[in-house]
């Protein structure tokens, strides 16, 4: 191949497409059915490019790239064509399915954590990656990986390589994993949901590796993801499914300035947005500290929530010094009002959301929440303070026990805490199901009958089931489609406004905080770094840290995540 | 380094369970009704004599003191008794059989060169034959190889082992004249004669536990199949021979090494009923025959030891952990 990356487009159309799907079906058969993942799904990938495949949870995104590889189950039929170069691999030779996997086409997945192997170091398995294509010998391997490792930015490619997978971050499993991917100059990389089990941050620094390998090897990439902001931020071209079929293919910028399907509307429409970045003048030397501002007592009620100075230690392990999760934050919600933690992962904001329902011993500092001092409440008390407290985890799935139908799971609550008889409860239970927009048809079925959106419905209606005094809601719509979750945000508003509750509402996710909360809190490494009404934080950050969040978060607008790009960029070499 | 410290823990963890297991083991024997001192007294049993024979054995102390009697003699040694009857026991003393005129050390000593014979070929050949068909089952899950391997260990897992081994001798004993059918051979005499005395218990014990191990192995393998990492290895263009051997079975083997440890363990304290049925004079035996002639020093002393096997087990299992799994070093 010679032709120059910098010009692909020129060629573009003259060439044959280095991927090519054509007429792709992909059937799954269980227990005697056949169930559909793919349908006659067509399009092309040429050299050097990036096409994102977009869809929601089983669009057929996965099924495609893993029919590529070869990778499906026993229990797939797959007709069809996939060609790369113009070599058929529906139906390959293992042979040369096992040249082109790691060979040709290297591949990423969405959670390094769980795509690495927990026994061997990541030396081994990047090196065994080279080896399975070239006959190198182990040294030459080694110095290979070394240079990869240094390849993807990971400092210390030594140290990397002896470790295990246990002792790294997220975001340097997946450096890993791009590494052993490119370790053997593939011509495709395919990349599924590469970041979507990782922090913003650390998505941004990711994307821009991914950007960047891809001009200097002249990789053409297939990215598959459900986020609009990460195909708006790499993406050249997109193709986008919906249950197993192609609604629509077009060029990024003109996908998203002028979406042609109805499809791809709504699921553009359901991202949430963000307000165009205004960072903040040049930095001050030391960034303006955090100060637990005087409390609003102008509406005359006390708050819902009030913490002082609270720190919450784990112990460590061994006799390794105590994890400081959360340290020092003072932070109140008031009556009916809606505040959010915002952090990234270890930021504390789950610690400190259980610090406050009182599932964590709290270290030094006061909780106190609906007057009852939660550190120092007797067991009778505490009684009663959960049920003055409603908690909606992340996944419905494993949050709703699985043998509970929707009715009994909303009903536990009642049963605990009211002497409610039978036939109240059933009314009460109805009622519940009807303010969370379900159907009271729905109170028979068991969790796996459910969809995810109704689930999590199902686990708010059990959550607000005694009128709790407050709400915490932590991570309630990351584990969902983003359609999905726009409908959830809007019933958590209607219902608090309905209600009353206060709610604070932990989330990683900037522009669904935008969304919904009055007041934002940031954490970052414990602390409260920043904290104002929703506006002020989120459209003119203080801190460094805040703004750095902001800039990290792709949006779903290929013109304005250029600008963010350069802004994150700018903001990371001005940091380092 | 890592592993020094490791193992310095846990060596102070072992001494303190056998320490609390011995205590138990001999408060309850010392409790119960039954008084050594009188079955070796002799008729006419007159009290002087009963007094004499308790106070030989040192059983007209508090139980207290009787035990640290019994762990002071593991490090110094002990005498019974004075004078021309005395009788020594050397250090390390786990107590005397007055029945046998044997320490206790001594006799279990003499059995474990057969248990351990029994136990430790059974357990290679159980290991490999169980881990092998688990994992050839669960690879070939769902074909005609999978569902006779599973038939066959469901056979394994529920037949009695006493039936299975009288099956065995009946057969390749009797019938077939292939193997001797009882008795033990040491291996530094007929190294030949011992081995062609433990094929038959080998096979019976192992074609049992291969049949559970089979059933877990399998279990494990199709579980670790479905992880990510086992996309990955695919992903990267291995053979599927690497991808189960090396990826998936270092894997599977972590909870696999945990049942081994203590099933080699119990077995090591006494082989019960294969030594039974095949007449081995190993220690499941001994404490058999130690509890019918109510021996209760023996009882006690191969109760402790059989204690010690188990944790000795359970401690290089978690060496063996430590290096199979990163995850769990300290």
């Amino acid at each position: 191949m010679t032709v120059s990356p910098t010009e692909p487009h020129l060629t573009k159309a003259t060439r044959s497409p280095l991927l090519a799907v054509a007429g792709l079906a992909v059937e799954f058969e269980v227990d005697g059915d056949t169930h559909p993942a793919v349908r006659n799904a067509s399009f092309e990938l040429h050299g050097g490019q990036v096409l994102a495949l977009v869809g929601e949870s089983g669009s057929g995104k996965s099924v495609t790239a893993m029919a590529a590889l070869g990778l499906l189950p026993a229990t797939a039929r797959v007709s069809g064509s996939i060609t790369l170069d113009g070599a058929e691999l529906i139906g390959a030779e293992p042979s040369l399915l096992r040249e082109v996997r790691g060979g040709r086409i290297g591949t990423i997945f969405q959670e390094p954590m769980a795509a690495l192997n927990p026994v061997f170091t990541i030396g081994d398995q990047v090196a065994e990656a080279i080896r399975a294509h070239r006959p190198v010998s182990r040294s030459a391997a080694t110095a290979r990986l070394l240079e990869l490792l240094a390849t993807v930015g990971l400092d210390d490619p030594a140290r990397v390589a002896r470790s295990y997978p246990h002792e790294l971050s997220g975001g340097q499993l997946q450096r890993a994993m791009i590494a052993m991917a490119i370790s053997c100059d593939p011509v495709l990389l395919i990349a599924d949901e590469p970041t979507t089990a990782l922090d913003v941050t650390v998505q941004a620094g990711i994307l821009d590796l991914l950007r960047d390998l891809r001009t200097r090897l002249d990789m053409a990439v297939l990215l598959i993801t459900h986020d609009m902001g990460v195909v708006a931020d790499v993406a050249d071209d997109v193709v986008v499914l919906r249950d197993g079929q192609v609604v629509e293919q077009a060029p990024a910028a003109q996908l998203f300035a002028a979406p042609r399907h109805e499809y791809t509307r709504a699921l553009l429409h359901a991202v949430p947005t963000l307000p165009e970045l205004r960072l903040a003048e040049p930095e001050p030397a030391t960034p303006p500290a955090h100060e637990p501002r005087p409390l609003d007592t102008s509406a005359g009620t006390t708050p819902v929530v009030l913490l002082r100075n609270v720190v919450v230690d784990y112990p460590g392990r061994r006799r390794g010094r105590p994890v400081r999760a959360v340290d020092g934050v003072s932070l109140h919600i008031g009556q009916g009002e809606l505040v959010a933690l915002v952090g990234e992962s270890g930021s504390g904001k789950s610690t400190l959301g259980r610090a406050i329902a009182g599932l964590v011993p709290v270290t030094a500092g006061t909780v106190t929440v609906a007057g009852v001092d939660v550190g120092h409440a007797s067991r009778r008390e505490l009684r009663t303070f959960r049920s003055q407290l409603g908690i909606v985890f992340q996944d419905p799935a494993s949050s709703l026990n699985p043998r509970r139908t929707a009715g009994a799971s909303i009903a536990e609550p009642l049963s605990l805490h009211t002497d409610l008889r039978p036939d109240a409860q059933r009314h009460r239970v109805n009622e519940l199901l009807d303010a969370v927009e379900l159907p009271s048809r729905l109170r028979g079925r068991h969790p796996y009958e459910m969809s995810g959106g109704q689930r999590q419905r199902v686990a708010i209606a059990r959550a607000i089931a005694l009128n709790p005094a407050l709400l915490i809601a932590d991570e309630p719509t990351s584990a969902l489609d983003v359609s999905v979750q726009a409908r959830i945000l809007e019933l958590l508003r209607s219902l608090q406004s309905q209600f009353g509750f206060s709610c604070l509402f932990i989330s990683h996710d900037l522009a669904v905080v935008e969304q919904l909360a009055d007041r934002v809190a940031v954490l970052h490494r414990g602390r409260v770094v920043e904290e104002g009404p929703a506006d002020d934080v989120l459209r003119a950050p203080r801190h460094p840290y805040t703004s750095r969040l902001l800039a990290a978060a792709p949006v779903a607008d290929p013109a304005q995540q250029a600008l963010r790009r350069a802004a994150w960029r700018q903001l990371t070499t001005a940091s380092s | 380094m890592r592993l020094l410290r490791l193992v310095s823990g846990r060596l102070v963890s072992m001494i303190a369970t056998l320490l609390v297991i011995s205590l138990i083991t001999y408060a309850v024997f010392v409790l119960l009704p039954s008084d050594p001192a009188q079955l070796s007294c002799g008729r006419p049993c007159t009290p002087e004599r009963l007094a004499d024979a308790r106070a030989f054995m040192g059983y007209d102390q508090p139980w207290v003191q009787q035990y640290l009697a019994f762990l002071g003699g593991i490090v110094t040694g002990r005498t019974f008794g004075s004078g021309a009857a005395a009788v020594h026991c050397a250090a390390p003393c786990f107590g005397y059989s007055f029945q046998l005129n044997e320490s206790v050390t001594h006799l279990i000593l003499e059995r474990i060169p057969v248990t351990f014979s029994i136990a430790v070929g059974a357990a290679v050949l159980w290991l490999i034959i169980g881990v092998g068909t688990g994992v050839i089952s669960a690879v070939r899950r769902g074909t005609a190889i999978d569902r006779a391997a599973m038939t066959f260990s469901t056979i394994g897992v529920s037949a009695p082992s006493y039936l299975v081994g009288l099956l065995g001798i009946l057969l390749f004993g009797f019938t077939l004249n292939m193997v001797p059918v009882n008795g033990y051979v040491p291996l530094t005499e007929d190294p030949v004669g011992w081995l062609w005395h433990l094929v038959l218990p080998w096979c019976v014990l192992a074609l049992i536990s291969a049949a559970v191990y089979a059933r877990l192995t399998r279990g494990q393998m199709l579980d670790v199949l479905g992880e990510d990492y086992i996309r990955t290895a695919r992903a990267k263009g291995l053979r599927e021979r690497r991808v189960v051997g090396r990826h998936a079975l270092r894997n599977v083997l972590i909870p696999v090494v945990t049942v081994f440890g203590i099933d080699l363990g119990s077995l090591l304290g006494g082989a019960v009923i294969a030594e039974r049925v095949f007449s081995m004079p190993g220690l499941g035996a001994l404490l058999l025959d130690a509890v019918g002639n109510v021996d209760l020093p023996l009882i006690i002393g191969v109760t402790l030891f059989s204690a010690f096997l188990i944790i000795l087990a359970n401690f290089l299992v978690d060496l063996v952990y430590g290096v199979l799994d990163p995850r769990a070093a300290p």
